[in-house]
């Protein structure tokens, strides 16, 4: 680097340029959490959605999954599930109930997780509430 | 060595290498359960394989770190370490807490580890990368706290030079990031948004200043150019760093339900995170090209260079390549993500504490300044090895990515998921085969550490 640009401007623009853009970075996260309520879903998020988002830590789920793009990607995304089984809570909880224990031979298996009626409903409104969350558009199909 | 205290850094590589393997170990129980869908089903589920490789490699790159940290602050601050006694305690309870989350992982199903440690009193377990119990997190904090006291003492009573400057900033944010670990709404897009300012603001921030840091620093040693110029080059460096990367963290918030604008943020600024990965690259091989004297320890010469080549085709080109939002809308979480994440990782954070632990693990074995040729030999076959298997691992999951995104998001007649998954296990299999590779590499790179150890050191030519 030449010799006219001095270590002590390149420290300069480090810690000027640093300030700058946390500082730049906090204002668009301050709107950002203005502007939220109108994407979020948050009217929807009920006592019962965040007992399944619970429940879907606790069973790391996202250790398979991926949800509205992030997680694994070893099985289907579940951030559409809703509508990809027809709206239906019904479905999901029928789905996640009806794991066989020992998996499905020779195929990618879930595990069986024995959870009571109450805490599938969760899961089901939990994964509903995710759908209805404004993703832009994404994913760009059913398909997930 | 120049200080007897930066001997501490030695277990600290010692565990970081034998974690490394557990890593790479469970990375290919992964890649085969990928194709063979009921490998190991039910004793080790596929999302518990995968927090052993992804947590292992966080805490083994922690380890790495702290041990670069342990060698180079004293050698810079020319005084011994404030306290090499806390310095060992704090090894052993990282040890055995990492050691007791694995356990828990593999020896009990997630759900009862999470009762067992008390999540519902601070729930912050089950999101990708943090699966840790929350008393792990909270270990994690109480190590870090400690070994940062203890490398700041020495900072500040000795010599302040721009490297250690930039390494203690670099490792403070690292530990001020993960506080947000803690945090975790009920609303999942809140907590997704936080959730990001742990895993980009760490890979994309502040761990860039640790890398470049410890390049500079090896650079120095090996080279003999003059700090001043190394120092100039090294707050470019970050400084574009951290103007690019950190508005960059809207490339996560394109649709995860978070405004819009975001989708010009983040295409905008992410685009210029290659920026300081590519003037690494230079850098690296300009001083190399200027070096003052030829170091004997080619080994750790070749792993600084690849450090920085590897380090921008991963994560620059790979993560360019998916980063803008309209090629975003159709990657998004797909096997190209997968891709990019290896080689990012591999180039930048792996290579780089293996390019300290090949510089500085010679001289805490008491050879002056480098192993012996055979060695050197043998440490540089497991390089290309590692390298180039990574290189491949990367191009057939990109492979797989192109087909899947194709197949199941893009063409007229969208597939189901799993569907797509059966018809591109091909690349699924050589992933595997190419992994198989990578961990020989890996037991070379052991056994480069045990071979040649009565031979005479390498002369510099
Ligand atoms: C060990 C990996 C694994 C874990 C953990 C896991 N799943 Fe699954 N899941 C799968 C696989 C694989 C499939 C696809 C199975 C098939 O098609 O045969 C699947 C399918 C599903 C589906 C149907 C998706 C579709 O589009 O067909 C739902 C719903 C689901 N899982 C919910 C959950 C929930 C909720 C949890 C957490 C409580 C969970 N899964 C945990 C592996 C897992
Ligand atoms: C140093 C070498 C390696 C590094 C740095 C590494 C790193 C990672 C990272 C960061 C993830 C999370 C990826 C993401 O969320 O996008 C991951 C997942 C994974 N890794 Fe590795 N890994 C390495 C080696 C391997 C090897 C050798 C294999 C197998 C042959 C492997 C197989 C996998 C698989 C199958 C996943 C899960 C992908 C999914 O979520 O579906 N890894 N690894
Ligand atoms: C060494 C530096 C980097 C590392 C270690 C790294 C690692 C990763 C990992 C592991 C993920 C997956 C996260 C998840 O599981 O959801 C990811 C995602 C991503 N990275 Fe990087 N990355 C680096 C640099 C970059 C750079 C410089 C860019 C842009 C130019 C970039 C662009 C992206 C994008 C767009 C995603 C999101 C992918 C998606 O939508 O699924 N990364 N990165
Ligand atoms: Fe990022």
């Amino acid at each position: 680097m030449s010799g006219s640009f001095t270590k002590s401007m390149a420290r300069n623009i480090f810690y000027g340029g640093s300030m700058f853009f946390i500082l730049l970075f906090l204002v668009l996260t301050l709107d950002t959490n203005r502007k939220l309520p109108l994407t979020d879903n948050r009217h929807n998020l009920t006592e019962e959605v965040a007992h399944g988002k619970y429940l879907w830590e606790v069973n790391n789920c996202v250790g398979c999954h991926s949800l509205l793009g992030e997680g694994a990607y070893f099985a289907p995304e579940l951030g559409n599930v809703y509508t990809r089984f027809g709206n239906s809570k019904e479905a999901i909880m029928g789905y996640i109930k009806s794991r066989p224990v020992d998996g499905i031979p020779g195929r990618r298996s879930m595990p069986q997780f024995n959870f009571s009626d109450e805490e599938l409903a969760a899961l089901a409104e939990f994964l509903k509430y995710t759908s209805e969350i404004d993703a832009a558009g994404w994913p760009p199909n059913i398909q997930g | 060595m120049q200080y007897q205290s930066q001997a501490v850094a030695k277990p600290y590589f010692i565990a970081a290498i034998a974690l490394f393997v557990g890593q790479i170990l469970f990375g290919l129980i992964l890649g085969l359960q990928y194709v063979v869908g009921d490998f190991l089903f039910p004793e080790i589920p596929f999302n518990v394989a995968r927090m052993v490789h992804t947590n292992l490699l966080i805490v083994w790159l922690l380890f790495g770190f702290m041990g670069a940290a342990y060698y180079m602050i004293p050698e810079e601050s020319e005084t011994e370490l404030h306290s090499p006694k806390l310095a060992l305690l704090l090894f052993w309870v990282f040890l055995v807490a990492g050691a007791l989350t694995v356990v828990g992982y593999l020896a009990v199903p997630y759900a009862t580890l999470a009762k067992m440690t008390g999540n519902e009193l601070l729930p912050t377990m089950g999101r990708e990368f943090l699966e840790q119990p929350t008393i792990t997190k909270i270990g994690i904090v109480v190590v870090m706290l400690g070994f940062l006291y203890n490398v700041g003492m020495t900072v500040l009573k000795g010599r302040k030079t721009t490297v250690s400057v930039v390494l203690m900033i670099g490792l403070v944010l690292l530990a001020v990031l993960f506080l947000f670990a803690f945090y975790n709404p009920h609303n999942l897009v809140k907590d997704k948004f936080y959730w990001w300012w742990v895993v980009h603001l760490w890979v994309e921030g502040v761990w860039e200043l640790i890398m470049a840091s410890i390049l500079a620093f090896v650079l120095i040693k090996i080279t003999g150019v003059d700090r001043e110029v190394v120092d100039k080059w090294l707050y470019v460096i970050i400084a574009l760093a951290l103007i690019t990367g950190i508005i960059g963290t809207g490339h996560h918030y394109y649709y995860i339900g978070t405004p819009t604008y975001w989708l010009w943020w983040g295409s905008i600024f992410s685009a210029l995170e290659p920026i300081p990965f590519f003037m690494m690259t230079v850098f690296a091989f300009n001083m190399v090209n200027k070096r003052r004297r030829n170091h004997p320890n080619k080994a750790a010469t070749l792993w600084a260079l690849g450090t920085a080549v590897m380090a921008f085709l991963g994560a620059g080109v790979w993560g360019f390549m998916h980063t803008l939002a309209p090629v975003n809308f159709y990657t998004h979480g797909s096997q190209i993500t997968a891709a990019h994440g290896h080689l990012a990782f591999y180039g930048a954070y792996v290579m780089i504490v293996l390019t300290m632990i090949s510089y500085a693990m010679p001289l805490m074995r008491g050879r002056a300044a480098a192993n012996s040729n055979k060695s050197q030999v043998v440490e540089m076959w497991s390089f290309w090895l590692m390298t180039v298997s990574m290189v491949f691992i990367t191009l057939f999951l990109t492979g797989a990515g192109i087909l899947q995104v194709w197949l199941q998001r893009y063409s007229e007649d969208p597939q189901p998921f799993m569907v797509v998954q059966e018809k591109i296990a091909l690349f699924y299999w050589m992933r595997e085969v190419a992994g198989v590779i990578f961990l020989i590499g890996l037991l070379l790179y052991i056994a480069s550490f045990f071979v040649g150890r009565n031979e005479p050191e390498a002369v510099a030519k």
